[in-house]
C-alpha cells in the first residue's frame, strides 16, 4: 500500500507537469487546429533558459530561494512567451491560409530547428541544475514519506492552471480566445482581432510550457536537449486523453496520464514505462477520439 | 522533350551512374549506397504520404521489422539473407495491416501522432528484447554476407549494384503503379476523400492497401540494410530516421518519383559534402522544412499534373 501511495503522489507531480505542457498544445489546437510540434522544444528552451539565468545571475543567492525562484520563473516564462510569439510569426502565420498539413510540416521543421539550436548553443551532453535550491525536506503525512518538492510541484501547477482557467473563463480577452476557438470568421465579424488572439495563445501556452521546463529542471536536477520530445509527446497524449481543445480536459488528462504511467512503471514493467503513454494514446484515438471531456464531435473527414 | 530523347538521356545518366564506382573510393560508394537505400525508403513512403496523403511519421518501424526479420531468421536458421526478401516484405506488411486497420480512418494530424507512437513502441520493444529474440539494445550481429550466383557480396561496390538494381526495379514498379487504376484512385482520395467515396472508391480499403504496400517495401529495404551492415540495433530505427524519410518525400516533392530521388540525394548526400558543418545539419534541415512550406509547399520537384494526349490529337486534327 505504501508503494501505491508513493507512486500516486509521484504520478500526480509528474502528471501536473504534463498537464501544464498539455495546456499549450490544447490552446493552440483549439484556436488553430494545429499540432504545435515545436511546443515541446519551447519547453526544453524554458528548462535551459532557467539554468542559464539561475547560474549567471545567481538570483537565489541574492533574493533567497522563494523570491529567487519566483523571479526566475517570471523571467523564463517571459522569454519563452517571446520565443512562442516569434515562432508563430515566422513559422505559422504565413501558413494561415494554406492546407492544414503544410502547417503540420512547418511545425515539425520548427521543432527540429529549435531542438538543434538548443543543442548547438548548450552542447549535446546533459547539464545539471544546482541542487541546493529547492528544500530537501521530506514530509511525514499519513504515515508516508513525501518529499516537499513533489507537493510544491503539484501545488504550483494547480495554481497556474487555475489562473489560466479563470483568465479564459472570466476576462474579456479570455472570451475573445474562446470565441476565436469556436469560429474564427464569426469572431472576426464581432470585432475580434483574431491574429492578436492567436499571438496571445502562442504566448500563454509556451509560457506555461517554459515554466514546466523550469520545474522539470529543478525537480529532476538535469536537462538535456532531447528532453522535450518525450515530455511533449506525453503532454500531447494527455491533451488528447482529456479531449483536445478543452482546457479542463488537458488538466485532467495530464494528471491522469501521470498517474497511469507511474502505476504502470511500478506494477507492470519499468522498462516499458515510455511505451505505456503511447499505448494509451493509440487506444484513446481508436476507442474515443473525442477524449474524456471532449464535447466537440470529431470531424468526419 | 520527346519520349525518345528522354529515354536516351536516362540511359546516359544510368550508364554514368553505373560506372561511378570505378572512379570513386569506397567511402563515396558507400555514400551512394546510403542515398540509394534512402531513395527506396523515400519511394515506399511516397506511396503513403505523397500519393495517398496519409501522414506517416513512423515508417522506421516497418523498416525495422524487415531488418529484424532478416537478421533473426538468418542468424538462427542460416537462411541466406536475400532469400528472405519476400518474407521481410510479408512481415512488415502484415504488421502494418494489423496496426493500420484501426487507425487508418484518423484525420491527418492525428494519424501523424499515432504513427509516431507506433514507431516509438516498436523501438522500445526492440530495446527491451521483446520475445527474447531482438538482442536488446545491442541488437543482432553476425548476419551472414549475401551471395548472388556464387558471388559473395562484400565490398561497397558489390552492394552498390545490388542497391542500384533494386532502386531501378522500385522506380519501374512504382511508376506503373502511379499510372494504374490503383494510383489514380489514391490521388483522387488524397485530393477529395468525400468525392472519391461518392465515385465508388472504397477509401478505407485503398488507404490501407497503400499503407501496407509502402510498409512491405520498407521491410525489403530493411533486409538489404541488414545484409549490408551485418549488424543491426535499435539505434538505426529511431524517430529521426522516420523524420528523415518524411523530409525526403516532402522536400523532394511528394507524389513525384524524381522529386523523391532528388530529395534523397540532397538530404543524404549534401551533408557529406559539408562535413565540417555536420552538427548543424539538422538545424538547416528544420529551417528548410519551414521555408519550404512557406515558399514552395509542393517540394522541389513536384509531380507534373496528369496529362492525356486528347489535346494533342485535337491540335493535330486542326493542323490537318
Amino acid at each position: 500500500m505504501e508503494q501505491f501511495f508513493q507512486q500516486l503522489t509521484n504520478g500526480l507531480a509528474v502528471g501536473s507537469i504534463y498537464a501544464l505542457i498539455a495546456l499549450g498544445y490544447t490552446m493552440v489546437y483549439g484556436v488553430l487546429k494545429l499540432i504545435n510540434f515545436a511546443h515541446s522544444d519551447l519547453f526544453t528552451l524554458g528548462a535551459y533558459l532557467g539554468l542559464t539565468l539561475l547560474t549567471s545571475m545567481s538570483l537565489t543567492d541574492r533574493l533567497g530561494p522563494v523570491w529567487g525562484v519566483l523571479i526566475l520563473a517570471v523571467m523564463v516564462m517571459g522569454f519563452v512567451a517571446l520565443a512562442g510569439a516569434l515562432l508563430d510569426r515566422v513559422a505559422y502565420r504565413p501558413l494561415r491560409e494554406s492546407p492544414r498539413l503544410s502547417a503540420v510540416v512547418s511545425a515539425l521543421g520548427a521543432s527540429i530547428f529549435l531542438q538543434n539550436t538548443v543543442m548547438l548553443i548548450y552542447g549535446a551532453r546533459l547539464l545539471v541544475y544546482p541542487s541546493n535550491i529547492l528544500p530537501k525536506t521530506v514530509l511525514h503525512l499519513f504515515g508516508l514519506d513525501i518529499p516537499l518538492v513533489r507537493i510544491l510541484v503539484l501545488c504550483v501547477s494547480l495554481i497556474m492552471m487555475t489562473g489560466l482557467y479563470l483568465f479564459i473563463q472570466k476576462t474579456r480577452i479570455g472570451t475573445a480566445i474562446r470565441a476565436a476557438a469556436i469560429d474564427q470568421g464569426a469572431a472576426r465579424l464581432m470585432g475580434i482581432d483574431v491574429n492578436r488572439v492567436i499571438l496571445l495563445v502562442f504566448m500563454l501556452g509556451p509560457s506555461l510550457g517554459g515554466a514546466a521546463g523550469l520545474m522539470v529542471g529543478l525537480y529532476y536536477g538535469q536537462v538535456n536537449f532531447t528532453m522535450g520530445w518525450g515530455y511533449g509527446l506525453k503532454a500531447f497524449t494527455a491533451a488528447i486523453l482529456g479531449g483536445i481543445g478543452n482546457i479542463p480536459g488537458a488538466m485532467v488528462g495530464g494528471i491522469l496520464l501521470g498517474v497511469i504511467e507511474a502505476m504502470g512503471a511500478a506494477y507492470l514493467s519499468f522498462a516499458w514505462k515510455d511505451a505505456i503513454a503511447f499505448l494509451v494514446l493509440i487506444l484513446i484515438l481508436i476507442v474515443r477520439p473525442t477524449g474524456l471531456l471532449g464535447e466537440r464531435v470529431a470531424e468526419k473527414v | 522533350m520527346s519520349i525518345h530523347r528522354k529515354n536516351v538521356l536516362g540511359a546516359v545518366f544510368l550508364a554514368i551512374l553505373g560506372l561511378l564506382p570505378l572512379f570513386l573510393n569506397s567511402y563515396w560508394v558507400d555514400v551512394l549506397n546510403s542515398i540509394g537505400i534512402y531513395a527506396i525508403l523515400g519511394l515506399s513512403l511516397n506511396l503513403i504520404v505523397g500519393h495517398s496523403g496519409l501522414f506517416n511519421l513512423g515508417h522506421a518501424a516497418f523498416y525495422a521489422v524487415g531488418a529484424y526479420t532478416a537478421a533473426i531468421l538468418n542468424t538462427h536458421f542460416h537462411i541466406p539473407v536475400l532469400w528472405l526478401l519476400p518474407l521481410c516484405a510479408l512481415t512488415a506488411g502484415l504488421f502494418a495491416l494489423v496496426i493500420a486497420r484501426p487507425i487508418i480512418h484518423l484525420r491527418g494530424d492525428y494519424l501523424c501522432i499515432v504513427t509516431i507512437g507506433i514507431g516509438e513502441i516498436v523501438r522500445i520493444a526492440l530495446i527491451n528484447n521483446i520475445f527474447g529474440i531482438t538482442g536488446g539494445a545491442n541488437g543482432i550481429f553476425g548476419i551472414s554476407r549475401p551471395s548472388i550466383l556464387g558471388l559473395t557480396l562484400r565490398t561497397p561496390t558489390h552492394f552498390f549494384y545490388l542497391i542500384l538494381v533494386f532502386t531501378l526495379l522500385t522506380i519501374f514498379l512504382f511508376h506503373l503503379l502511379e499510372y494504374s487504376r490503383f494510383g489514380r484512385a489514391l490521388n483522387f482520395l488524397r485530393e477529395d476523400a468525400v468525392a472519391a467515396e461518392g465515385s465508388g472508391i472504397n477509401t478505407a480499403h485503398y488507404k490501407l492497401a497503400a499503407f501496407v504496400l509502402g510498409a512491405a517495401w520498407a521491410g525489403m529495404v530493411g533486409n538489404i540494410y541488414a545484409a549490408k551492415m551485418t549488424i543491426i540495433s535499435p539505434e538505426s530505427f529511431t524517430f529521426w530516421e522516420s523524420v528523415l524519410m518524411f523530409a525526403i518525400v516532402i522536400l523532394g516533392g511528394s507524389g513525384s518519383i524524381f522529386g523523391v530521388l532528388l530529395g534523397a540525394a540532397l538530404i543524404v548526400g549534401l551533408p557529406e559534402l559539408f562535413r565540417e558543418f555536420a552538427s548543424a545539419r539538422m538545424l538547416v534541415f528544420g529551417a528548410a522544412m519551414v521555408a519550404m512550406m512557406i515558399f514552395r509547399t509542393q517540394g522541389i520537384l513536384p509531380p507534373r499534373p496528369r496529362s492525356y494526349d486528347l489535346f494533342e490529337t485535337v491540335e493535330g486534327e486542326r493542323k490537318a
